[in-house]
C-alpha cells in the first residue's frame, strides 16, 4: 500500500506530467505565472480542487448512470471551484482579483476532468485522493518553474523580492518585458518539453514521415 | 455601432482567446493536425459562443446580480456565487441541445462536427468567454459581439495553427521537440505576431 500511495504520489511529477506529457490544463499554466505569488494560489487551488472532486466522485461512482456521468462530475467539481473561490475572496482578495477569471477555469480545466474520468471512475476514493494530489504537483512542478523563469527575468524579482537590480533602481539588470507577454510563456514551456524529452526518450512522439537520404550525389555519378 | 466595432476587433485580434488569453489552449494543440478538422471545430465553437455568452448574460443581469431578483420581490438577494455552476449548466445544455438539433435538422453538418461537439462543454474558451462577460459587466447586445467575437477570433488562430501543422509535419524537427515542443514554440511565434495587434483601436 505505502509503495502504491508513494506511485501515485511521485510519478506524475515527471514520468507522467499532466502538462509536458499529457496536453492537460495548459491554459491556466500559462496565464498565471507572470507573478511566483498568485502561481502558488493558483497551485493550492488546483491541487485541492483535483484531489477532492476526485475523491467525491470515485464516492459515487458506482452509483451514476453512465449516460449523464459528465454532468454528475461537472457539478461536483463548480461545488468545489464555488468554494475555492469564495475563500479566496474571503481571505485574499487582492490575489483573487489578480487570478479573475481563471479560478473559475479550474472548472474546464482538463486535468481535473481528465483525473476524474481516468482514474477516480476505476478507483476506490483514498488512491484517487492520493492520484489527485500528485497531478497537482505535478502541475504545480511546471507553473512554479514557469513563474520563476518568467518572474525573475521579467521583472527581476522572487516573490516581490528584488533578486536582480532594475537599472531602473539604479541596478544593473534591464528588465525583459517579453518575459510577461504573453508569447515568453509558449517558448519557455516548448524548451521545458525539450529538456525533458531529451532525458527521458521515451516520451519523444514519433514522427509521422521519414526524411528520404540526401541522394542527388549519387544520382550525379 | 462604431462601439460594437471596436469590440468586435478587440475580441477578434486584440484578445484573441487562444493566442493571447491562453485559453482553449487544450483543444487547440490536440486538435489542429489537420485543416478541415480544425475549420470544424472552430465553427462549432463559434456556434455555442453566439448562444451562450449572451444565454449567461441574461442568466447574470436577472437572476444572479446584486439585486437582480428584484422583479421577483427578493431586492436584497445576492446569488452571484452561484455563477460558476450556472454557467457551465448552460454551456453543457446548449451543447446538448444543439447537437440534438443538428443531428434532426442538418445531419450534414452533424456528421462533420460530431465528435467534438461534446469536447467543446469542456473548452475553457467558452467558459472564459462567459466569465471575461460578467466581469466586464458587458449589456446584453455587447455581450453577443463580444461572444461572436471571441469565437471568431478562436476559429481563426486554430485554423492558422492546422495550417502551419500540416506544413511541419514534413520538416527535420530536433528529437525532443517533436510533436507537442514545436508546436507550442510554433504558437509562441504566432501570439508574437498577434501582439502587433495591441496598438488597434477604432
Amino acid at each position: 500500500m505505502a509503495t502504491d500511495t508513494k506511485t501515485l504520489l511521485f510519478k506524475p511529477i515527471v514520468a507522467e506530467n499532466p502538462i509536458t506529457l499529457q496536453i492537460l490544463g495548459i491554459c491556466s499554466a500559462l496565464a498565471v505565472t507572470t507573478s511566483l505569488r498568485v502561481t502558488i494560489v493558483m497551485c493550492v487551488a488546483l491541487t485541492l480542487v483535483v484531489a477532492f472532486s476526485n475523491f467525491f466522485i470515485s464516492m459515487v461512482r458506482n452509483y451514476m448512470p453512465s449516460s449523464i456521468r459528465i454532468i454528475i462530475q461537472m457539478a461536483i467539481i463548480s461545488t468545489l471551484v464555488i468554494a475555492v473561490d469564495q475563500l479566496l475572496q474571503a481571505f485574499a482578495y487582492e490575489t483573487s482579483k489578480q487570478l479573475s477569471v481563471f479560478v473559475g477555469l479550474i472548472i474546464t480545466n482538463c486535468i481535473v476532468m481528465g483525473r476524474a474520468e481516468a482514474f477516480a471512475m476505476k478507483n476506490p476514493p483514498v488512491p484517487s485522493f492520493w492520484d489527485g494530489i500528485g497531478n497537482g504537483l505535478g502541475y504545480s512542478t511546471v507553473l512554479l518553474i514557469l513563474g520563476s523563469v518568467r518572474e525573475l527575468f521579467g521583472s527581476g524579482s522572487l516573490f516581490g523580492i528584488e533578486i536582480l537590480p532594475l537599472v531602473s533602481n539604479g541596478g544593473w539588470y534591464q528588465a525583459n518585458g517579453l518575459m510577461l507577454l504573453a508569447p515568453s510563456a509558449f517558448f519557455i514551456i516548448g524548451f521545458l518539453i525539450w529538456i525533458v524529452r531529451s532525458k527521458r526518450v521515451d516520451q519523444v512522439e514519433k514522427s509521422e514521415f521519414k526524411l528520404a537520404a540526401h541522394t542527388t550525389q549519387e544520382v550525379a555519378h | 455601432m462604431e462601439h460594437y466595432l471596436s469590440l468586435a476587433v478587440r475580441a477578434v485580434f486584440v484578445e484573441n482567446m487562444a493566442l493571447q488569453m491562453f485559453l482553449g489552449m487544450c483543444t487547440f494543440i490536440a486538435v489542429s493536425k489537420k485543416v478541415e478538422t480544425a475549420v470544424g471545430l472552430g465553427v462549432a465553437v463559434t456556434a455555442v459562443q453566439i448562444i451562450t455568452v449572451p444565454l449567461n448574460n441574461l442568466l447574470f443581469a436577472y437572476l444572479l446580480k446584486d439585486g437582480a431578483l428584484a422583479w421577483m420581490g427578493f431586492p436584497d438577494l445576492d446569488l452571484s456565487f452561484l455563477g460558476f455552476i450556472c454557467y457551465i449548466g448552460v454551456i453543457a445544455a446548449v451543447v446538448q441541445v444543439l447537437e440534438m438539433f443538428l443531428d434532426k435538422y442538418m445531419p450534414a453538418l452533424y456528421n462533420a462536427l460530431g465528435v467534438f461537439l461534446p469536447l467543446i462543454a469542456v473548452n475553457c474558451a467558452i467558459m472564459g468567454a462567459s466569465l471575461f462577460m460578467v466581469e466586464r459587466n458587458y449589456t446584453f447586445s455587447e455581450s453577443l459581439v463580444y461572444g461572436t467575437g471571441a469565437g471568431v477570433g478562436w476559429a481563426l488562430a486554430i485554423t492558422a495553427m492546422a495550417g502551419i501543422r500540416e506544413k511541419l509535419k514534413y520538416s527535420d524537427v530536433p528529437q525532443g521537440l517533436r510533436g507537442m515542443g514545436i508546436t507550442f514554440i510554433t504558437t509562441g511565434l504566432m501570439s508574437l505576431g498577434f501582439m502587433s495587434f495591441s496598438g488597434l483601436s477604432l
